[in-house]
């Protein structure tokens, strides 16, 4: 009952994602919708109840970290922050706007709540292979969750990173592949194909679970065999939709980096189940 | 004092202060015995980090290291390092931390290895990112001196350290103090100034002292803080003498050279006149230390010709 009811709660948190990417991409005129609808699911199992956090002391040493290393689906970040209490919620429509903390790309000078900047795909697996390291010359105080886009892993220093975090049995480590299976150009598959992708990542001393990236009854679980594996770092390949949760945005790659338009917004929102309202 | 390579100083230098700075993290790319952090692995096996030959994630896992209170120093040869540019660029630079990006193996001065394992554009592509501080110290004790500063957060953003392969004799006195972003007058002079860096500094002091038997008093300059550069100095030299002469191991676009004329242009005019000299916007080759210096014009006698060459200008 009570899992019944958590996976309630975060289903609810991800639709809030989802609206607020929407609301804040059409705001923005610009931006990533694809791909932020895509991961919600994932970033609200993180914030909500993976993660081990506190919105009141945002620089506590132990924290759990988390690397949006496809840094273009950040605005799903900036929402689960406000929702957790991070950011002001007012800061939210100011998404890409000259002044903003709110980047189009994580920028943590500006907002330090951010865990890295990234937005140069490739790079954020290597900063979460450091932040392991660092973990664990203090014991493994935190866990460190790293978040790939599944065109991203295209980018060497992503081998790179795996064969680091291989050496190292950085078993704090957990990657989370959002596999869509797009990407600008169209299939991801068709522009550089990545299968056999879990043999990829067992081939590189990988801990591997492949997930519906949408459930939360595997979601959770995922984590918890992640935190339960020792010796090795784990990466779950959640396989996602592109688009996610807006019927005409869903699996297309042309939604990955234009923003709805103000009628496009609207029926986002009614799909997503916001009624009429400001 | 015994000439030195300012990569022997580093090395030394981390593994003395491993203990008192336990922040200070070291990582490497198969280098480590010529980058001479093998010096703090062997004392620090639990703060050294082998990364193999995978420049780029060494790079990205310094930062996240920096992010999580470290102060790590990433050793390659400076070409390998600063090949790694975007990285260095997003990961590091644009993240204002504490990464230390420690290239050796500077210049045409390693000799033989040629052209491939010689850093001779670093200077320039590293003082173009905002934030990034870029030293390059002429002998041992000014080394050691720029290590011990960049151990600590004093410098709380990034740091380009440029090292040589090479032995460099001493330029400064034994009661030297390191300031960070300021010049060194190492030797006075009224006619003009040589302006040097790394390890043609000594070079430029013995191409000095010959001009003077030719009636040319010139001043010679240290500047080891290519970034920020000692703007201020540079001004007083350009106002008190007629000719400068800058020397550099290093391609003459956008090094050191660069640097004072980018100063000479925003704050003149002063009349001045100026010759870069350097590697001139080509790529190094195979030759023995000596015999590259003398081919490039990095020995005492190629650097008094240029000095007589921009002196002639006046």
């Amino acid at each position: 009952m009570l899992e019944i009811n958590k996976m309630k709660q975060l289903e609810e948190k991800a639709r809030q994602i989802r609206i607020d990417s929407i609301q804040m991409l059409t705001e923005a005129g610009s931006g990533h919708p694809g791909g932020s609808l895509s991961v919600a699911d994932l970033v609200a199992a993180l914030m909500f109840d993976v993660m081990k956090h506190d919105p009141k002391r945002p620089d506590w040493e132990d924290r759990d970290r988390f690397v949006m290393s496809k840094g273009h689906c950040i605005p799903a970040w900036y929402s689960a922050l406000a929702q957790a209490g991070y950011i002001d919620r007012n800061l939210l429509p100011t998404l890409r706007k000259l002044g903003s903390p709110l980047q189009g790309h994580p920028d943590r000078v500006l907002l330090p709540c951010l865990e890295a900047s990234t937005g140069s795909l490739g790079q954020g697996l290597s900063i979460a292979v450091g932040m392991a390291l660092a973990s664990k010359m203090k014991g493994n105080a935190f866990r460190v969750f790293c978040m790939l886009g599944d065109g991203e892993i295209q980018e060497g220093q992503v081998w790179e990173a795996a064969m680091a975090a291989a050496k190292f049995k950085l078993d704090t480590l957990v990657a989370i592949v959002d596999h869509n299976g797009l990407q600008i150009d169209g299939f991801v598959e068709q522009v550089m194909p990545l299968e056999p992708l879990a043999d990829k990542w067992k081939a590189f001393n990988w801990h591997v679970i492949s997930i519906d990236g949408h459930e939360f009854g595997q979601i959770l679980p995922a984590f918890e065999r992640a935190s339960d594996t020792k010796g090795k770092p784990t990466v779950i390949l959640a396989k996602t939709i592109k688009g996610k949760g807006v019927s005409f945005m869903e699996n297309l790659c042309d939604w990955h980096g234009v923003a709805p338009n103000r009628e496009q917004e609207a029926q986002a929102l009614a799909e997503l189940g916001v009624t009429k309202s400001k | 004092m015994a000439a030195k390579a300012t990569r022997q100083t580093f090395g030394e230098t981390l593994a003395e202060i491993g203990a008192t700075h336990p922040n200070v993290v070291v990582m490497d790319a198969d280098l480590s015995k010529s980058t001479m952090s093998k010096l703090f692995a062997a004392k620090y096996p639990d703060r050294f980090f082998e990364l193999g030959i995978a420049e780029s994630n060494m790079v990205g896992a310094a930062a996240g290291m920096a992010l999580c209170g470290k102060i790590p120093f990433i050793c390659s040869f400076a070409c390998f390092l600063t090949g790694r540019y975007e990285t260095i660029r997003i990961s590091v630079a644009y993240s204002q931390v504490p990464v230390r990006i420690v290239g050796t193996h500077a210049g045409i001065g390693i000799g033989e290895d040629g052209n491939s394992q010689m850093g001779l554009e670093d200077l320039t592509i590293m003082r173009a990112l905002p934030h990034m501080t870029v030293i390059q110290p002429a002998d041992d004790i000014e080394t050691r001196q720029a290590v011990q500063l960049l151990a600590t957060n004093a410098v709380p953003g990034p740091a380009y350290l440029r090292l040589t392969r090479q032995k460099l004799e001493a330029v400064n006195k034994s009661d030297y103090r390191f300031q960070l972003g300021k010049g060194v007058v190492l030797r006075d002079g009224s006619d003009m100034t040589i302006l040097a860096t790394g390890g043609v500094v000594h070079n430029s002091l013995k191409a000095a002292e010959l001009l003077t038997t030719q009636g040319i008093n010139a001043r010679v300059v240290n500047i080891h803080t290519v970034k920020p550069i000692d703007a201020d100095l540079i001004e007083k030299c350009a106002r008190e003498t007629k000719a400068f002469l800058t020397v550099e191991d290093h391609n003459i676009v956008g090094g050191m050279g660069g640097a004072v004329a980018e100063v000479l242009a925003d704050r003149g005019p002063f009349g001045i006149r100026m010759l870069r000299w350097g590697i001139q916007d080509r790529f190094g080759e195979s030759g023995s230390p000596e015999e590259l210096y003398q081919a490039y014009g990095l020995d005492v006698d190629g650097i008094l010709a240029k000095a007589k060459e921009v002196y002639a200008r006046i």
